[in-house]
């Protein structure tokens, strides 16, 4: 078992217990897409593209008083040490439902109806957090495709690992750490909008965890927004 | 067709108006939990079994235990399945076919909390490291529908497993052998148990019926453990919570999941 965390609260890939790993994004990558981000969150290299709002197939599902919204999360064959199926899992299924209520919140599709608004995300590469990560390029991607939005969703986790409360779990953490707690917030409504909890917390630490995980949401939303400028504001242009 | 529709809207207006007024449609509390009616040992074929009621939803739920091969990194574990599936008898807009995205994360969230609060000793349960253990497989079937399907199967997944009767498995040229007439009790570590909360404006609401689930902004499950410890948790619905709910829901889940478990003590 690799020691997660040395004596002086140095983690195993050099962090402190209350610090991000590297997060870059990139705004607008794709171009048949009507919205797209890249971003590398540590080790994680995930692409979301946009669609739409577009007709709805099968037409069963359009809803006549709003646009709806549909996510598809998937890892590439070659994103994990072991080669993945590529047929959709059931963890698959299960994070793009959770993606997908991360960002219903944020969207304004009344003013579509009969339409559909598709995220779709692929792991290129991951690393502990990928669903974290690949919310953060979907929000984006969905502001670059000029979706009405009332806030950014940002997400981040925060976990136990050696005893201690810690932003942003990474592989190894989460793999041999005590707990892992991912979190999406909208910065400006002050509502978390996906939460999930594998692992054991006091309600004290459950707290800790918590409000640990909103700090960095606050700290990636920054990033989120200096990314879309660079697209939007770059050479004086607004 | 569109009577219907206009008595589901007029059914939601009404669940709003109550809830303002601080009540609930069938007269319960905001916190209460339907009346759980749980029966163990009614599968005598499956090594353990139940069959929950939770208000008008129900759940069967069987474990087979037999023995497998580890997981690949997992070689000194036994290994735990839990699976749930809504029946197509449950629900006349259940389909029968394979499990779309709700079911899927019923199952999971199922699994979850009976995995992260470390109910199971898994260790106990391995014959040869890295090549043979036993599998505990706990099957759910919810047969009828009214809400709340996430406790309803995790109560009788856990009273299923809280009742079983571990046979016994040696190995004998190379193979695993059942020793007939030997069984053993599981090795339980703790009890989970497991809260849904659902949001409806700014009320926090306790086991949710199917009408009430129609009118939620947002729901929760949160599952404990029996030292009051927060280990699972799974946020559903289109929209979210604040801190402050946050903080409130895992409370609550403290409370009224004490209740329920001693419910469920008294299987063991």
């Amino acid at each position: 078992m690799t020691q997660l965390m040395n004596e002086n609260g140095i983690r195993c890939d050099g962090r402190s217990i209350d610090q991000i790993r590297n997060v870059s994004i990139k705004v607008g990558v794709l171009k048949n897409a009507d919205g797209s981000a890249y971003i590398e969150f540590g080790k994680n290299k995930i692409l979301a593209g946009i669609f739409g709002p577009r007709d709805v197939h099968p037409k069963h599902m359009a809803d006549q008083d709003s646009g709806i919204l549909r996510c598809r999360y998937h890892m590439s064959p070659f994103s994990v040490t072991e080669r993945k199926n590529p047929a959709p899992s059931r963890r698959e299924i299960e994070i793009s439902k959770v993606i997908k209520e991360a960002l219903q919140p944020a969207v304004i599709l009344k003013d579509f109806p009969r339409t559909v608004v598709d995220v779709f995300i692929e792991v290129l590469q991951a690393d502990g957090g990928s669903r974290c990560a690949a919310l953060d390029a979907a929000s984006v991607a969905l502001v670059d495709a000029g979706i009405p939005m009332r806030d950014i969703v940002a997400a981040c986790a925060a976990g136990k690992v050696a005893d201690k409360i810690v932003l942003d779990v990474n592989d190894e953490e989460d793999k041999e750490g005590q707990a892992d707690m991912p979190v999406a917030y909208m910065p400006n409504l002050g509502k978390i909008t996906l939460m999930q909890l594998d692992g054991i917390l006091t309600p004290v630490e459950y707290k800790k965890c918590l409000e640990t995980a909103i700090g960095g949401c606050k700290q990636v939303y920054e990033i989120q927004k200096k990314a879309l400028m660079e697209k939007y504001f770059k050479n004086g242009e607004a | 067709m569109t009577s219907s529709v206009i008595i589901e809207q007029l059914k939601r207006e009404k669940i709003l108006d109550l809830l303002n007024q601080g009540k609930r449609i069938d007269g319960r509390g905001l916190h209460d939990q339907r009346h759980l009616s749980i029966e163990t040992t009614i599968i005598p074929k499956a090594n353990g079994s139940a069959r929950v009621k939770l208000g008008d939803t129900e759940v069967v739920t069987g474990v087979k235990i037999q023995p497998d091969k580890p997981f690949p990194d997992l070689g000194d574990k036994g290994i735990l399945i839990c699976t749930a599936e809504i029946l197509p008898l449950a629900d006349p807009k259940a389909e029968p076919g394979p499990p779309g995205e709700e079911v899927i994360e019923l199952a999971r969230v199922v699994d979850r909390g009976i995995r992260e609060t470390e109910m199971l000793d898994l260790k106990q349960l391995v014959l040869i490291k890295d090549k043979s253990v036993i599998g505990i497989f706990v099957d759910s079937s919810v047969i009828n529908t009214d809400g709340n399907l996430f406790d309803a199967c995790s109560y009788a997944a856990v009273a299923a497993i809280l009742s079983c009767t571990v046979p016994k498995y040696e190995i004998k040229n190379d193979a695993p052998a059942l020793v007939e007439g030997v069984t053993s009790k599981p090795p339980i570590q703790t009890i989970p148990v497991s809260v849904t909360m659902a949001r409806i404006g700014d009320h926090i609401i306790v086991d949710p019926t199917a009408d009430e689930e129609a009118c939620m902004n947002a729901r929760i499950t949160i599952t404990t453990n029996s030292d009051g410890n927060i280990c699972a948790l799974q946020k559903g619905g289109s929209d979210g919570f604040t801190v402050e709910q946050l903080l409130k829901c895992s409370e609550i889940a403290l409370s009224v999941g004490t209740k329920i478990r001693k419910q469920l003590e008294k299987l063991m």
